[in-house]
This record gives structure tokens, C-alpha cells and sequence, in this order.
């Protein structure tokens, strides 16, 4: 039921591209993503595939897997498409119907705007999908550090994000176990209308919020006792090391970004 | 009967496939009180959420007074009411603002006149022996651990079902409220007739409820009869790492030590009985 759902999607493996620093990672995806948004011709998508297939086969992550990711967004991508293609004018006109009309802007505006929606989840999608959740937080907080003159608490943020990520699995079972004992009670999620559905949601969402809050307390807690006193000074178990391989990547990312952004 | 299961297996998918319950053959009659022993992850609690269709079997049927539960058309609503569920620490599932409206939460759903709800709220209330003018009005949050705990299982009990399944729900209370539990489920089966299915890690609440004692390891039903029965074969306990009652351990300590007494005892009373008797065979003066 709800524990089906999965969130940081994360398929460990051996590959060049899982062990790359994720700092690198990173800075490869922010860099790719503003490519994504320079490329002005198909050809750059073209090309833009071309790396993201290059990259897949690499690290050897299910090709299922990744086209899987780009489900929940089907939606999107028809209804970009559709608002595309009836309502941008300009070019030939291929079909027309009272004051409906295709034309040719708008099926070319359509296919490239999906073009880019789909390439940016593809790769935001390879990120998560080749670097664990604790790895990821890593790499934030590293790449926040400077930012720590300004006051920004990168250390304590990231502490957050592993502690939210860590307890999205547990929240899901305890969501699941009171659903069970509420519908054991005669509770019934499914059917009704949408007010009678959000209703029936209190008696899920109250006990889940209480053991939430508990479960806060009780890591606070377990957190003092071994005296955490927050993120200043701490070491850590796992150091980040930049090596050759991360620059080769980097170096060959910022090459394939402009390529493609100026083709 | 009234509650029998055909070949059922179920299988959880996850990353890999779990084989949670494997081809179990189970026939529950009216008025048992089953004890359902076995170590974590034996499938017990998969087991029992079949039984009022929270889960549906990978193969096999569940069928409840003959008919069966898996199907598409069965009115799941009717069955739950049948077959109270209490889960584990049952408490963290309240949500009310009062006592009254929590335990009121099963019967409303029932769709029953508001006073039948009252009448039944009451009467739960009374069953687990707790005041009605005194707590109704009070928030459950406010009361202590084991009151919450008696409150929940007056929100189930208050939708009057016919089967009775608890999961571990002595876990956590202190020796008192266990003791008071262990009269509240006496009572249910022997006064109000129900059947009870008790999951329990506490072989001393089991020898002295069930009527019937079901052993599960791995998904499998591996012993299955009297507590007597049961608890006779001490090894094969062993094995699965569950413990005897510990007035039936000393029993065999002392049988194995050359007193010549009986291990088939499991009550405090009657073990001094059996044991005075030997005392008093070997002494007799």
C-alpha cells in the first residue's frame, strides 16, 4: 500500500559513475542543467541524449529504472505538449477546425519544451539513482560550507536532511500500521467524496503526528546522550576526496556542456 | 467453522521476495481461545491481518462462517466488525478529543443510532474497568500508558465483535496492568463467549488463557495443540529459541534433578500442589 512509494530512488552499484565524488556530481548536474537551458536546436538534445545514454550504459543502472523515473511526470508533458500545440500560433497551419488550429510554432515549441522537461528529469534522475541520500547530504553541506559566513547553518541543514530522509521509511510503516488499525475500527479511506476523503484522513494524520513528534523527542534525546552539541567541530567517518577520476568527469562534463549549448 | 484458512501463502515484494506465510492450513472454532506463539518475523502478524482482510493472500482462501474473504464481493465493513483487531501498542492509533469520541469512532462507522454508540461506549468502557462519568470527558492524551492502552481496546471491543485478535498486547504495560489484561481477556472468553486469538511472547499469560497453542517458525505452522501438548516438547521450543512457562522450566529442573513430578502444570497453585506431594512422597513422616 503506502510503503510502494520510494523516495530518494538510490540503486546501489560498483560503476566509475556511483563512485564519483558527489560534490562532483553535483556541480556536473548544475552544470548540465544550465546547458539543458542554453540549447536552442534539436540537435543539442540530440546530443544531450547521446551523454545521458552514454552515462546510463556506464554505470549500468536499469535502462527500466530510469525511464521509470519519468513516469509521474507524464502528466506535465501531455498537457505542456497540448497547450503548445493549440495555442501557439505562427508557420504553416497543418489542421484547423472552427477557430481550433495546429500549427507549426506550436508542434516545434511543444516537442521542444517536452524535449527539455524529459532530458532534465532523465538527469536530475541519474544523480539520485547512482548516489545514495547519505552521500547526497554530504555533498550539500560540503558545498554550503562557504556559505557559513553568512550564516547559513550548513552543517545543522544537512543534519536535517539525513534525519528526514532516515525517517521517511519509518513514517511510511507507522502510516501504514495506524491506516490498518483505523480501517480494523470500520474507517474507511477510499470511498466518498473529496470532503468525506480529507475527513477520513484524521484519524490517520492526528496519531501519525503525535508519534512523529515523539519519535523527535526520543531522537533528540538519544542525540544529547551521546553528546551531539551540533555540527561545529565535527569530524567525520567518511572524508571526501576529489581524485583524477572526478576531474576527468568534470572536465568532460563542462566540454560536453558547452558543445551542445552552442551547437 | 468459524474461521478457516486453505493453503494460504503470502509473499511480500520487496527488493526480493519474502515468503511471509507459507501454505498454512488453519481451522479456528467458536469459542477457542488460541495462543499464537513464535519468534519475530515468524509471520504472526501477517497471519492475523488476513484474518479480517487487511491483507489479501498471495495464494490460497481465508474464509470466515464459510464464506470466503478474499474475493472481490465480500462487504470487508461486516467482517472487521466480526473481528476485532487490537495491534501492537494499539494507543498510538488515538486521535480523539475524548475517550468518549475515541471509543464512539468504530460504532459510528457502523453507521448505529447515537444511543446504541452510547450504550456501547459505556459498556467497553466498563470492560476494561475504566469509569465512565470519571474518563469520558478527558482527553486520551492525558492518561497514563496503560489507560491508553485500555481505551483502545475498548474502541475495538465497542464494535462488539465476535473474534477477538490481539497482538502482543501485554507489551510495555508494568505488572499490574498485565495482571489486569490477563482478567479483562479471562473474562471476555469465559463470561462473554468470545473467541481469542492472543499473540504473545509471554508463555505464563499463554499456558494460563489458551485452550489451543499454534507454534509458527519461517511462515510455517510447526506445532499445534492443548498447551499441554505444547509445552511438552521442550527441545523443539528450544530450538525455535521460545521459553516454557517458567513454573513449567522449574517443574523440569526438578524432574531432571530425580523428583519424581509432573511438567504438564502451569499454574503457580498447582505447581506447589505437585511439588508438596513429592516432598512429602520421598518424606514421609
Amino acid at each position: 500500500m503506502l510503503t510502494d512509494i520510494t523516495i530518494g530512488q538510490h540503486i546501489p552499484g560498483n560503476s566509475i559513475i556511483h563512485k564519483l565524488d558527489p560534490r562532483i556530481k553535483i556541480i556536473i548536474t548544475i552544470i548540465l542543467i544550465t546547458a539543458l537551458f542554453l540549447v536552442a536546436k534539436f540537435t543539442g538534445f540530440a546530443l544531450y541524449l547521446v551523454y545521458i545514454i552514454a552515462i546510463i550504459l556506464v554505470s549500468k543502472l536499469p535502462v527500466k529504472r530510469v525511464l521509470k523515473g519519468l513516469k509521474p511526470i507524464f502528466f506535465l508533458v501531455i498537457l505542456t505538449l497540448l497547450l503548445h500545440i493549440f495555442l501557439t500560433k505562427g508557420g504553416t497551419v497543418y489542421w484547423q477546425w472552427r477557430f481550433i488550429s495546429i500549427e507549426e510554432e506550436g508542434l516545434m515549441t511543444g516537442l521542444f519544451m517536452v524535449s527539455r522537461i524529459l532530458l532534465l528529469i532523465m538527469f536530475t534522475s541519474l544523480l539520485t539513482l547512482t548516489t545514495s541520500p547519505l552521500q547526497l547530504t554530504d555533498g550539500i553541506e560540503y558545498l554550503l560550507h562557504p556559505l557559513k559566513r553568512f550564516g547559513v547553518p550548513a552543517g545543522e541543514l544537512s543534519m536535517m536532511m539525513t534525519i528526514a530522509l532516515r525517517f521517511i521509511p519509518t513514517l511510511l510503516a507507522e502510516a501504514d500500521k495506524i491506516m490498518k488499525a483505523q480501517m480494523a475500527r470500520g474507517a474507511d479511506f477510499e470511498s466518498g467524496n473529496i470532503i468525506q476523503k480529507a475527513r477520513s484522513l484524521i484519524p490517520l494524520l492526528v496519531p501519525l503526528f503525535i508519534s512523529a513528534f515523539r519519535r523527535a523527542d526520543e531522537l533528540a534525546l538519544a542525540m544529547e546522550s551521546r553528546c551531539y552539541r551540533g555540527g561545529e567541530g565535527r569530524t567525520r567517518l567518511h572524508e571526501l576526496k576529489i581524485k583524477k577520476k572526478d576531474i576527468i568527469a568534470l572536465i568532460l562534463s563542462i566540454i560536453v556542456a558547452f558543445g551542445i549549448s552552442f551547437f | 467453522m468459524l474461521i478457516s484458512l486453505k493453503n494460504i501463502t503470502h509473499i511480500y515484494q520487496q527488493d526480493k521476495p519474502v515468503v511471509a506465510l507459507d501454505n498454512i492450513n488453519l481451522d479456528i472454532k467458536k469459542k477457542e481461545f488460541i495462543g499464537l506463539v513464535g519468534h519475530t518475523g515468524s509471520g504472526k502478524s501477517t497471519l492475523v491481518q488476513l484474518l479480517n482482510g487487511l491483507i489479501k493472500p498471495t495464494r490460497g482462501q481465508v474464509e470466515i462462517e464459510n464464506v470466503d474473504i478474499t474475493t472481490g464481493e465480500v462487504n470487508l465493513k461486516k467482517i472487521r466488525q466480526k473481528i476485532g483487531l487490537v495491534f501492537q501498542y494499539p494507543e498510538h492509533q488515538l486521535f480523539e478529543e475524548t475517550v468518549y469520541e475515541d471509543v464512539a469512532f468504530g460504532p459510528r462507522n457502523l453507521n448505529l443510532a447515537p444511543e446504541e454508540i452510547r450504550k456501547r461506549v459505556k459498556d467497553s468502557l466498563g470492560l476494561v474497568e475504566m469509569d465512565f462519568s470519571k474518563f469520558k470527558d478527558r482527553s486520551p492524551f492525558n492518561l497514563s500508558g496503560g489507560q491508553q492502552r485500555r481505551v483502545a481496546i475498548a474502541g475495538v471491543l465497542a464494535m462488539n465483535p465476535q473474534v477477538l485478535i490481539l497482538d502482543e498486547p501485554s507489551a510495555g504495560l508494568d505488572p499490574r496492568g498485565r495482571d489486569q489484561l490477563i482478567n479483562l481477556l479471562y473474562h471476555l472468553h469465559h463470561e462473554l463467549e468470545m473467541t481469542i486469538i492472543l499473540i504473545s511472547h509471554r508463555m505464563e499469560e499463554i499456558a494460563r488463557l489458551a485452550t489451543r497453542v499454534i507454534v509458527m517458525d519461517h511462515g510455517k505452522l510447526v506445532l499445534n495443540g492443548t498447551p499441554a501438548e505444547v509445552f511438552a516438547q521442550r527441545e523443539k521450543l528450544q530450538q525455535l529459541a521460545l521459553d516454557l512457562p517458567q513454573i513449567t522450566e522449574i517443574l523440569y529442573r526438578l524432574k531432571k534433578k530425580g523428583f519424581n513430578v509432573r511438567t504438564d502444570i502451569f499454574s503457580i497453585s498447582g505447581a506447589a500442589r505437585e511439588i508438596l506431594n513429592e516432598i512429602r512422597r520421598k518424606n514421609p513422616c
